[in-house]
């Protein structure tokens, strides 16, 4: 007998959960905790379209709160191989949200046997996230190269869309964008253009509480994709004058147990290892 | 985000207006402007350290707005939270401290000043000074409390711990209880901020630290992370 408690997902809102959240929160409350927050990047993303390509840009800080929760993370995100998308707001939306992208960009275009286009990227996202009315807290800068060109777009938690040559989101965005309006030009050269994101990365880094650590840069054109993983680290670690290790027996050890195993020989293999 | 249903009612046609009652809107008369303070007292110093970042929100305001203030010769006082309540506090302290000179004839002590601070936020216990406080100093020997440490403000949680293991000998065995010596205070101090500042956005820009001995107060500047 058919599985009917699996529906094919219907155009619309999905909020089947939305009862069951309810009923967890209330019932956290009255023994007096709260639920988890959804830990948000605070982040400062660009991109901008330049002469051979798109350039995008991230910083790599992802915080708790106020509190810095990962110093060097990744949010340049693979979509397919010549469309990326760097992801501001909540941290885990961001991620699943290009992941599931990636995977049906795949298919899709297996489906119609072309390149994937940004447009249809930017299309499945928005739909998606409208869907959502705005639950899925995640803001994401798509770009990328395809048949028609180099393609830059920003997408909004609620679903709307913006085109353009360049932009910047996050809570560092304010900072970038002043970085791109003072210096933008159209048809820029590579080196420029990378100069010009990576500036205006720090500015966020710098100006917004948020952001920090390093650049991440990617750089996309027809013929190659770079992917600059800490293209640029404006802020170094202090150097701590103390060492703080213990000694072994610091710790205090309350009980001891000692359990042997005996172990008898199965079997030996010997595998030689490439090193170099 | 415009709710459909607020305006339009079950028939389709647009609600009429209504008056819901009062509508509560609030104004909130502090703010936080981060900022983290320390204090670390040996057999014959004291020391107050604070970070020199004054934020609010996701800003920054300055990066070179410190909150250690010296009062005397042998006391100063970190204060971090609120800066509006901050500056407020610590005019209301120095006048104090004049007044006491004018009426007594002779300095306030550590211990006195820390008392009379603690009549100052209680007289206004129901609208708080929104502000951290920490007192380090040397009493009328030129002695400070020997081995005692406290941390206040936003990344104090980051930095208590580490202070009670280091100074404090805490959660250790067979370790040698040595005492607290000033450059080994200023060393922790230094080392201690330039941790929390990795890891507490409020916390960066630079670290400024007051040694206070028998000599007087000296002042140190020791850059952090400006991300």
């Amino acid at each position: 007998m058919l599985n009917t408690s699996t529906k094919t997902p219907t155009g619309g809102f999905s909020f089947e959960n939305t009862r069951r959240n309810a009923v967890l929160e209330a019932n956290l409350s009255e023994k007096g905790y709260s639920a988890p927050n959804a830990r948000k990047t605070g982040t400062t993303i660009a991109g901008l379209i330049f002469k051979d390509g798109v350039i995008l840009g991230a910083d790599t800080r992802a915080t708790d709160d106020m509190v810095v929760a990962d110093k060097n993370c990744m949010k340049i995100h693979y979509i397919a191989p010549k469309i990326y998308c760097c992801g501001a707001g909540v941290a885990a939306d961001a991620e699943v949200t290009t992941q599931m992208m990636s995977s049906n960009v795949e298919l899709h275009s297996l489906s119609t046997g072309r390149p994937p286009l940004v447009a249809m990227v930017t299309r499945q996202l928005k739909q998606m996230l409208f869907r959502y009315q705005g639950q899925i807290g995640s803001s994401l800068i798509v770009g990328g190269v395809d048949v028609n060109g180099p393609q830059l777009y920003s997408i909004y938690p609620h679903g709307s869309y913006d085109k353009l040559p360049f932009l910047t989101m996050g809570s560092g965005a304010a900072s970038a964008i002043s970085v791109f309006e003072d210096r933008y030009k159209l048809n820029m050269e590579l080196e420029e253009a990378k100069q010009l994101v990576r500036d205006a990365i720090t500015a966020g880094i710098f100006c917004d509480l948020g952001s920090g650590s390093n650049v991440d840069l990617c750089v996309i054109t027809e013929k190659t994709v770079d992917y600059l993983r800490a293209y640029d680290q404006p802020v170094q670690k202090g150097l701590r004058e103390g060492t703080y290790r213990y000694k072994p027996g610091t710790t205090a050890v309350l009980t001891k147990t000692v359990t042997p195993l005996t172990l008898d020989v199965v079997d030996e293999s010997v595998q030689v290892m490439d090193t170099e | 985000m415009m709710i459909s249903s607020r305006v339009f009612g079950d028939n389709g046609k647009v609600k009429e207006y209504h008056y819901t009652g009062p509508v509560e809107h609030k104004f909130s008369p502090y703010a936080f402007n981060g900022g983290t303070v320390l204090a670390v007292a040996g057999e014959d110093f004291a020391l107050v350290a604070s970070d020199t970042r004054l934020s609010e929100g996701y800003s920054i305001h300055s990066r070179d707005s410190p909150k250690c203030y010296k009062l005397t010769d042998t006391t100063v006082i970190g204060c971090s939270g609120f800066h509006g309540d901050c500056l407020t506090l610590t005019k209301i302290i120095e006048a104090r401290l004049k007044m006491y000179k004018h009426s007594n004839n002779k300095n306030m002590t550590s211990g006195a000043i820390a008392a009379m601070l603690s009549t100052i936020l209680y007289g206004k216990r129901f609208f708080p000074y929104y502000v951290y406080n920490i007192i380090g100093g040397l009493d009328e020997e030129g002695r400070g409390a020997r081995d005692t440490y406290k941390a206040g403000g936003s990344a104090s949680a980051m930095l208590q711990p580490l202070l009670d293991n280091q100074i404090g000998f805490k959660n250790m065995e067979n370790v040698e209880q040595v005492p607290l010596t000033l450059e080994k205070a200023v060393q922790l101090v230094k080392d201690v901020f330039i941790s929390a500042a990795e890891r507490d956005v409020y916390t960066g820009d630079a670290l400024k630290i007051c040694i206070i001995t028998k000599e007087g107060v000296r002042e140190e500047i020791v850059p952090l992370r400006k991300d």
